[in-house]
């Protein structure tokens, strides 16, 4: 039973947004709604000046707000492999997902009343495929793979380095985890 | 349910017909992914390469019922690697944009009215040939001039010559590359290519001045940044604007405009006093050291200072950084280098450090392009033409593209000979071109303005006859020997048929080429045909190319200098020239040396234009994929000023020039990330074509505030950033 899981190394985004059009065409995202975005922060003043860029999408948390609050059972994680998914037959577009998400990773479908969000791509998964996203990836920011297996290039990735998740305190246990800083020093 | 309706319909389509194009067209992409997903129909994968931008990625268009839903990278090809950025994924919003040019069109009112009627192929092509015909008998054939980029230049170079103009223009040279190209052709007998060979990955420095890699977006060199940063390279990054790779520097240096040459002769004189200069290197492969190292003694760090606002100590610094690193020092030579006039002699100063740090043709510095070549096709000479070709002006140093702006002052005066016709391919020039008035002016001067283009951008709205050329992803093209680090064949092919009426610019330029007399140059009767005989005498597999999309050469990679590849400089003395005798004997500074260049006066910004990473200048702002990331550009102003201004973030302002010439409205992007002295906007916006529905009028253009601009006496180089603007906040 593989657990998915993203890496985002922040140290190699350039916020290019590759990762955004991709997706967008992958999973024919209607117009002006997204799956994933990169935020570019920065703090300080001129010329003192730290920036942040990064990628968001939806975490497939092991304890998904968004599952819970579903009235209908649409939402539901996947038992093999942990992937938080959407049964669209189901979904009456109550967005009750979208309140209680607090990473902001859900829309409405406007022609179709569903709601919807990132599904690691699932249908690229299955065929041995990374997600459209990681696949496309300029910077190799985005990485993919099953944290169950020492080998896999998110156990690989995550070694040694100093990783986060957002929001921890919200209780939602994430599956994408965050690199911000060099694990070893200068 | 939907969901079967659907599935129902799609049923009794394919079952009533044969799926042709017409129905295919119809269908959306989701519907066309799911019946993929659903086992209904099988998707085709076509390898290509893209044009979105001029890199030249290998891609694969994922093909469903004839419609391209999806495009990735090639994981073959060395550009791209399996990747291909924002542009290159929604390549496909270029093929299906409903704006396109979908007929040939022939102007019915006055020139930039924007009036057409459509024509169909046999009356367009027999009416541009018939007045080229006609001004090649009046004026001579050089009086047709060819303004062009990316790949419509190889059909249409051939067509030129054969009628017998070389009057080219790409502004590829004269407002982009040229400068750098020459300045280190000059100093190491080659420029350092594009895509450029830095060998980032193995630096353990990288400077970067002014090069906004990862905004500036060129696939393969972004992936090679990124990686570069992971491993923990130091960035030096000299940018008036904290940009994205500023913001991964080790040390980001907020350079006054116009300074760059001050630095980089400060550096130089340090690195030299510290004897940080890598002495065997220099000792063997340079002329001129000494008169450098004279001519640099008065550049010190404290005088750097006073003309960088850089202060003594960081220069100090990072010239050590540099220096102990080298010979794994990549100082990047830029690519986009047109900006104040004296730069050919700026990017023959990062030349010269290049070589002082010994870092030409050793890893982590530029490596080495494949000696490997392909041979030619054996062809008919071109005609010989008794009166040269004026477009390279008086600039001994101006390369084979020509400088464009030199034939607009020949089509503006008449002198040294008339120029009356103009071809314009894969170039917007009212975008490309600084004064947008005198390129105007000289468009009203011509007897014939033809158009090539796929999208119905500024230029081709101004044209006397518009030629839809179909898209990258419906035609062939030549195929592309790439030099990086080894040989490479890379082939673009249709990977769905044109729509509309549009056509290939091969077929184009054979069809145009009959018409005008010069048939027998074009000797094949498809672009593919001509392919084949290619491959058949590289010794290429055809099939094995149209299937793979790239074929490499490992065996002609030769990046670094070893026993078995030892140093060979192309220049006259067959070294490194630190001093450069050519440069002496045609009247210029042998050495690089510091000219002061005007600064803003109180109250005015300079401007500066770049890139974004999902835009290719002017040409993808209508891309609806790409329109809906980034619609419109905004004005970058370091919040202080704009504070003092009463701008706020997103307010709409304007901005206005020194000669009062005003931008359309623009939003306020209010930031720490500039200096106060400099305002910057992302280049390509702001289109006055009403045919480009999403794009018009959308943003600021800043080549319309580009009115002044400062040549390069050695190159014909037009520098750009010379301009001044005001902010004025629009009610």
């Amino acid at each position: 039973m593989p657990k998915y899981a993203m890496v985002i190394d922040q140290r190699r985004c350039v916020a290019c947004m590759a990762c955004v059009v991709s997706c967008k065409k992958e999973n024919e995202v209607p117009p002006e709604h997204f799956r994933t975005r990169v935020l570019e922060m920065v703090e300080g003043e001129f010329p003192k000046l730290r920036m942040e860029l990064r990628s968001e999408l939806c975490n497939h948390c092991d304890n998904p707000p968004c599952v819970a609050n579903c009235p209908t059972g649409a939402s539901y994680k996947r038992e093999e492999d942990g992937l938080v998914l959407l049964k669209k037959y189901r979904c009456v577009g109550c967005k009750a997902c979208l309140a209680a998400c607090p990473y902001d990773a859900r829309y409405i479908n406007p022609d179709k009343g569903f709601a919807d969000k990132c599904t690691f791509c699932e249908h690229r998964i299955k065929e041995g495929k990374e997600p459209a996203c990681v696949a496309t990836c300029i910077g190799k920011s985005r990485i993919f793979g099953d944290m169950d297996d020492a080998k896999s290039p998110v156990r690989v990735a995550l070694q040694g380095a100093h990783a986060e998740v957002l929001l921890k305190h919200a209780g939602t246990q994430p599956r994408v985890y965050y690199i911000k800083k060099f694990s070893k020093p200068e | 349910m939907a969901i079967d309706l659907t599935r129902r319909k799609f049923l009794k389509i394919s079952g009533a017909a044969t799926v042709g194009a017409t129905v295919a067209l119809n269908l959306p992409d989701n519907f066309l992914l799911w019946a993929e997903e659903a086992g209904l129909v099988k998707a085709t994968y076509v390898p290509t390469y893209c044009e979105i931008c001029f890199w030249k990625c290998g891609a694969i268009a994922k093909v469903i019922n004839g419609r391209v839903v999806k495009l990735e990278g090639n994981p073959a090809h060395p550009n791209s690697r399996g990747k291909l950025c924002a542009r290159g994924s929604g390549g496909m919003g270029l093929l299906y944009d409903p704006d396109r040019i979908k007929t040939p069109l022939i102007r019915e009112g006055k020139r930039g009215e924007g009036k057409y009627r459509k024509a169909s192929w046999e009356e367009a092509l027999a009416m541009v040939a018939e007045k080229m015909n006609k001004i090649k008998q009046k004026y001579g054939p050089q009086s047709m001039a060819l303004f062009s980029h990316g790949c419509p230049t190889d059909h249409f170079l051939p067509l030129f010559s054969a009628y017998g103009s070389q009057n080219i223009g790409m502004p590829s040279f004269a407002q982009c590359r040229g400068p750098r190209d020459v300045g280190f052709e000059l100093t190491f007998g080659e420029n350092p290519g594009s895509p450029e060979r830095v060998d980032m990955v193995n630096s353990k420095v990288v400077v970067l001045l002014g090069s906004h890699l990862g905004e500036n977006m060129h696939n393969s060199q972004v992936q090679d940044f990124s990686e570069a940063v992971s491993r923990g390279a130091k960035f030096i990054v000299a940018d008036p604007r904290f940009s994205i790779a500023a913001g991964k520097a080790h040390t980001w240096l907020p350079i006054r405009p116009g300074t760059d040459m001050a630095l980089l002769l400060a550096w130089t004189n340090i690195i030299i006093k510290e004897g940080l200069y890598d002495k065997e290197y220099v000792h063997s492969h340079t002329n001129g050291f000494r008169e450098l190292a004279a001519s640099v003694r008065e550049y010190t760090p404290e005088w750097a200072e006073q003309e960088t606002d850089i202060p003594a100590a960081q220069i100090i610094e990072t010239a050590r950084l540099i220096g102990k690193n080298a010979p794994a020092v990549c100082i990047h030579p830029g690519r986009h280098t047109t900006w104040y006039g004296d730069d050919v002699q700026r990017t023959r100063a990062i030349a010269i450090l290049t070589a002082l740090l010994g870092s030409w043709g050793r890893p982590g510095g530029i490596f080495l392009a494949t000696n490997a070549t392909m041979p030619k096709l054996p062809a008919k000479p071109y005609p010989v033409i008794p009166t040269p070709p004026l477009n390279r002006g008086d600039f001994k140093f101006a390369g084979a593209e020509g400088v464009t702006q030199v034939i607009r002052t020949a089509t503006l005066t008449g002198k040294p000979y008339p120029i009356k016709g103009w071809f314009v391919s894969g170039t917007n020039l009212m975008k490309a071109l600084p004064n947008q008035q005198a390129t105007l002016d000289a468009i009203n001067k011509l007897d014939l303005l033809v158009v090539v283009d796929v999208m119905p951008y500024d230029t081709a709205m101004l044209a006397d006859v518009i030629l839809p050329e179909c898209s990258y992803l419906e035609r062939h093209d030549t195929l592309v020997v790439g030099k990086g680090k080894m040989m490479n064949v890379s082939i673009r092919q249709p990977v769905v048929p044109p729509l509309y009426e549009s056509k290939p610019a091969w077929w184009i330029a054979k069809e145009l080429a009959k018409r005008v007399g010069a048939g027998e140059y074009f000797p094949w009767n498809t672009y593919e045909d001509k392919m084949k005989s290619q491959c058949a005498l590289w010794g290429v597999n055809y099939e094995e190319l149209k299937n793979k999309g790239v074929v490499a050469f490992p065996d002609t990679a030769a990046p670094y200098f070893t026993a078995t590849n030892p140093p060979e400089f192309k220049t006259e003395s067959k070294k490194i020239e630190l001093y450069s005798k050519e440069l002496k004997e045609a009247g210029f500074d042998p050495l690089p040396r510091y000219v002061k260049h005007p600064q803003p006066a109180a109250g005015q910004f300079r401007l500066l234009y770049g890139r974004s990473p999902v835009h290719t200048f002017s040409r993808t702002t209508n891309n609806p994929e790409l329109h809906e990331l980034y619609p419109e550009n905004e004005v970058w102003v370091n919040s202080k000023q704009a504070k003092a201004l009463g701008l706020k973030n997103g307010d709409y302002a304007v901005l206005v020039n020194q000669d009062g010439v005003k931008s359309s409205k623009v939003r306020v992007k209010a930031t720490e990330r500039i200096r106060e002295d400099s305002v910057y906007l992302v280049h390509g916006f702001g289109t006055t074509s009403k045919e480009l529905k999403r794009a018009y009028r959308r943003g600021a253009d800043d080549q319309g505030l580009v009115t002044r601009y400062a040549v390069d006496p050695i190159c014909g180089s037009t520098g750009m950033r010379v301009n001044f603007v005001k902010l004025v906040k629009e009610a």
